[in-house]
C-alpha cells in the first residue's frame, strides 16, 4: 500500500507548492496530485502531459420551465437558500446560490422545476518527469464540494496500486473547510507548511485542531522562518507544547523564485543550494516516519 | 458603495490590503466604513484590525432529527436527500441524518408523510461585530472548526452589510462557490496578486470570474519589485486597470508578520493605498 502524503497549509502563500514540487523531485516511487482544485498550480512547475480527461459533476442547480411554471411562488416559500425569486411574474432561480437540494422540484405542483446536473469540472491523468499525475480543475464558479478532491485522491489510489508506487503526494488547498477535509480523512500524513506571522500561526490553529477530529498524524514546516525569527521561535515552542514535531525551517530565499520562473522545483535548480539541502532533509525524515 | 477583496491565489495579500484601505479610509479620510471579513476558515482581519466587540451570536443550520417511533421506514426522506446524509437500515430499526453530509435544505422534513422530522438549529460558524472609530464596524464571519458549509457563514456575514456607507469584503481565496458568494454582491472587485507564476496563472482564472459576474474590478500588485513581464504584459493586452503596486521589503514583511497594517507604516505606503481608494471613488477603474 502506498502511503499518502498531504501538503497543507491553511493560510495560503505560504509556500505549500514549491514544497510539494521539491518533494516530487525527491520522491523516487510515487504518484502526484494536485488537490487544490480551486486554483491548482503543481502542474506550472511539474508541467505534466496529459493522456486523459475527464469531466465531473460536483454539483446540481434546479431549472424552470418557464412554459409550465403558474409562478405560484411555492417553491421560492420553500427554498432556504434564498436562491429563488419572483422578477416581473416570473421564477428566477440564482444558480450561485441554488444547492441543488430539490426540494423545489419536489413541491412543484406542476413539475415545471428540474435539477440538472452540471459536468464542467474536469480530472486529469498525466505524466510528469518525476511520474503519474492525477489534477482536477473546478470551473469558474463552480461548488467547491470536496466531491472533486475525493475522487482525485481515489484515481490517484488506484494509479499508485497499478504502478506499485510507494507514496502519494499531495498539494492540498487552502483553508479548513469542506475541500480540506476531503483532502485529509484517510491519509497517513499531513505536513503543514506556515510562515512566522501572526496569521500564519492563527490559521497553523485551526488547522491543527480540524486535522485532529479526524486522527491523521501532522508535522509542520515553518516557510521563510527569517522574516521574523522571533515569531518562528514563537510557533516552534507552541507546537512543542503541543506535542507536534517540526519537520524543519526554511529561510526566506528568492532562489525559490528564480526556480519557479524557469519551471524547475528548487531541488533540480541548484541542488547545492541551502534550500534544497534543507528540504532533502526534511523529506529523508518524512520517508523515516511514513 | 461595496468593494470586494479578492485573489485567486491565495497569500498575495488580500487582507493587507483590506485593512489597509479599512485604515486610510476611516482614520485619515474620514469616511463611514463597514469592514466585513468572508474569509470564514481563515478569518485574520482581527489580528490587524484592533476593535472592540460589540455582539457575538452563533450562525446556524437546522438539521432534521428523526422519530424513530414515528418513523415508518418508507424511505421517502433518503430518496428526496441530495446530500445522502440520511442513513437508513429499516431492518435493524435504525434511521439516523448525518449532521455533516446535511445542508439543512429541509427536503427530507416536507416529504415525510409521518411527521416523524423535527429540526435543531446546530451552530456552524460565529459572526461577531466590532466598533471602531465609534462611527465604523467590523463584522468577522468565522467558521466552527471542522464544519464544511463555509458559504452559508459567507452569505449570513454579509446580511449585515448597511446601504449607507464604503463597504470592504476581504474575500476567501479561489474562484468557487465561497469566493461567488463575496463578490456576488459587491459593486467592485480588487484582485490582489504578486508578481509570480502562480499568482499571473491564479489572477487570470479571476478575471474570468469577474467578467462571468459582469463587476467592474481592478488589480493590485503586491510584493512589487520582481519585474515578471508576463504579469504586466497580461494587464496591460487586457486593458485593466492597475490600481497600484505594494512594494516587497523585509521591512512591510516583519511589519505585517506582527499584525500591523502596512497601509500605516510609511508616507509613501499610505500614499498607495489613498491612490487606489481614490480610484475607485473617481470611477477610474471601470
Amino acid at each position: 500500500m502506498s502511503r499518502e502524503i498531504v501538503i497543507l497549509s491553511g493560510k495560503g502563500g505560504t509556500g505549500k507548492t514549491s514544497i510539494t514540487a521539491a518533494f516530487a523531485s525527491l520522491a523516487k516511487n510515487a504518484v502526484f496530485t494536485d488537490c487544490d482544485v480551486d486554483a491548482a498550480d503543481l502542474h506550472l512547475i511539474l508541467s505534466p502531459e496529459v493522456y486523459k480527461r475527464e469531466n465531473f459533476s460536483s454539483g446540481a442547480k434546479a431549472v424552470v420551465d418557464i412554459n409550465k411554471c403558474t409562478v405560484c411562488g411555492s417553491c421560492k416559500d420553500l427554498c432556504r437558500f434564498n436562491a429563488i425569486d419572483i422578477q416581473n411574474n416570473e421564477i428566477i432561480i440564482d444558480e450561485f446560490a441554488c444547492e441543488g437540494c430539490g426540494l423545489c422540484s419536489i413541491a412543484c405542483p406542476v413539475g415545471a422545476i428540474n435539477i440538472e446536473q452540471y459536468d464542467n469540472n474536469h480530472i486529469y491523468f498525466a505524466d510528469c518527469r518525476f511520474g503519474p499525475m492525477v489534477y482536477g480543475k473546478l470551473a469558474i464558479a463552480e461548488e467547491n464540494s470536496g466531491k472533486l478532491v475525493s475522487k482525485i485522491r481515489s484515481y490517484a489510489k488506484e494509479t499508485a496500486k497499478k504502478v506499485k508506487t510507494d507514496y502519494i503526494i499531495t498539494d492540498g488547498p487552502p483553508g479548513i473547510g469542506c475541500p480540506v477535509i476531503s483532502s485529509v480523512t484517510g491519509a497517513n500524513l499531513v505536513v503543514a507548511v506556515t510562515e512566522p506571522t501572526l496569521s500564519g500561526w492563527h490559521d497553523l490553529e485551526r488547522l491543527i485542531e480540524m486535522i485532529a477530529r479526524f486522527k491523521t498524524p501532522v508535522k509542520v514546516i515553518i516557510n521563510k522562518f527569517d522574516l521574523n525569527e522571533e515569531m518562528a521561535l514563537t510557533i516552534e515552542n507552541k507546537l512543542n507544547e503541543m506535542g507536534i514535531e517540526l519537520l524543519g525551517k526554511i529561510p526566506y530565499d528568492e532562489t525559490m523564485l528564480y526556480a519557479l520562473l524557469e519551471r524547475k522545483t528548487i531541488n533540480e535548480y541548484n541542488p547545492e543550494s541551502k534550500l534544497a539541502i534543507i528540504i532533502n532533509e526534511m523529506w529523508n525524515k518524512i520517508i523515516n516516519i511514513c | 458603495m461595496k468593494i470586494a477583496i479578492t485573489s485567486g491565489k491565495g497569500g498575495t495579500g488580500k487582507t493587507t490590503v483590506s485593512t489597509g484601505l479599512f485604515q486610510i479610509l476611516t482614520k485619515y479620510m474620514k469616511y463611514n466604513v463597514q469592514l466585513l471579513d468572508c474569509d470564514v476558515e481563515e478569518p485574520d482581519c482581527s489580528i490587524f484590525i484592533k476593535a472592540s466587540k460589540t455582539a457575538s451570536y452563533p450562525s446556524t443550520i437546522s438539521i432534521p432529527k428523526i422519530d424513530v417511533e414515528k418513523c415508518s421506514f418508507c424511505g421517502k426522506c433518503k430518496s428526496a436527500c441530495a446530500f445522502n446524509a440520511i442513513v437508513m437500515f429499516p431492518t435493524a430499526n435504525f434511521i439516523e441524518v448525518s449532521a455533516d453530509m446535511c445542508h439543512g435544505c429541509g427536503a427530507c422534513t416536507y416529504v415525510c408523510p409521518n411527521n416523524a422530522i423535527q429540526e435543531q438549529d446546530e451552530e456552524i460558524g460565529q459572526i461577531t461585530h466590532f466598533d471602531y472609530f465609534a462611527k465604523d464596524e467590523f463584522i468577522e464571519g468565522r467558521m466552527k472548526v471542522g464544519k464544511a458549509l463555509q458559504t452559508r457563514v459567507i452569505r449570513e456575514t454579509i446580511k449585515h452589510a448597511k446601504e449607507d456607507c464604503i463597504i470592504l469584503f476581504d474575500s476567501p481565496p479561489g474562484t468557487s462557490c465561497p469566493v461567488v458568494a463575496t463578490v456576488s454582491s459587491a459593486d467592485f472587485v480588487i484582485m490582489v496578486t504578486e508578481p509570480t507564476p502562480f499568482g499571473l496563472h491564479d489572477l487570470k482564472l479571476m478575471v474570468e470570474t469577474v467578467k462571468q459576474l459582469n463587476k467592474k474590478h481592478g488589480i493590485v500588485v503586491n510584493k512589487a519589485g520582481l519585474d515578471y513581464k508576463p504579469l504586466y504584459d497580461y494587464i496591460h493586452q487586457n486593458n485593466i486597470t492597475l490600481m497600484g503596486e505594494i512594494p516587497f521589503s523585509k521591512t512591510l514583511a516583519g511589519a505585517y508578520s506582527r499584525g500591523e497594517i502596512i497601509a500605516e507604516t510609511s508616507k509613501e505606503v499610505t500614499e498607495i493605498f489613498r491612490d487606489i481608494i481614490i480610484k475607485i471613488l473617481n470611477g477610474i477603474a471601470i
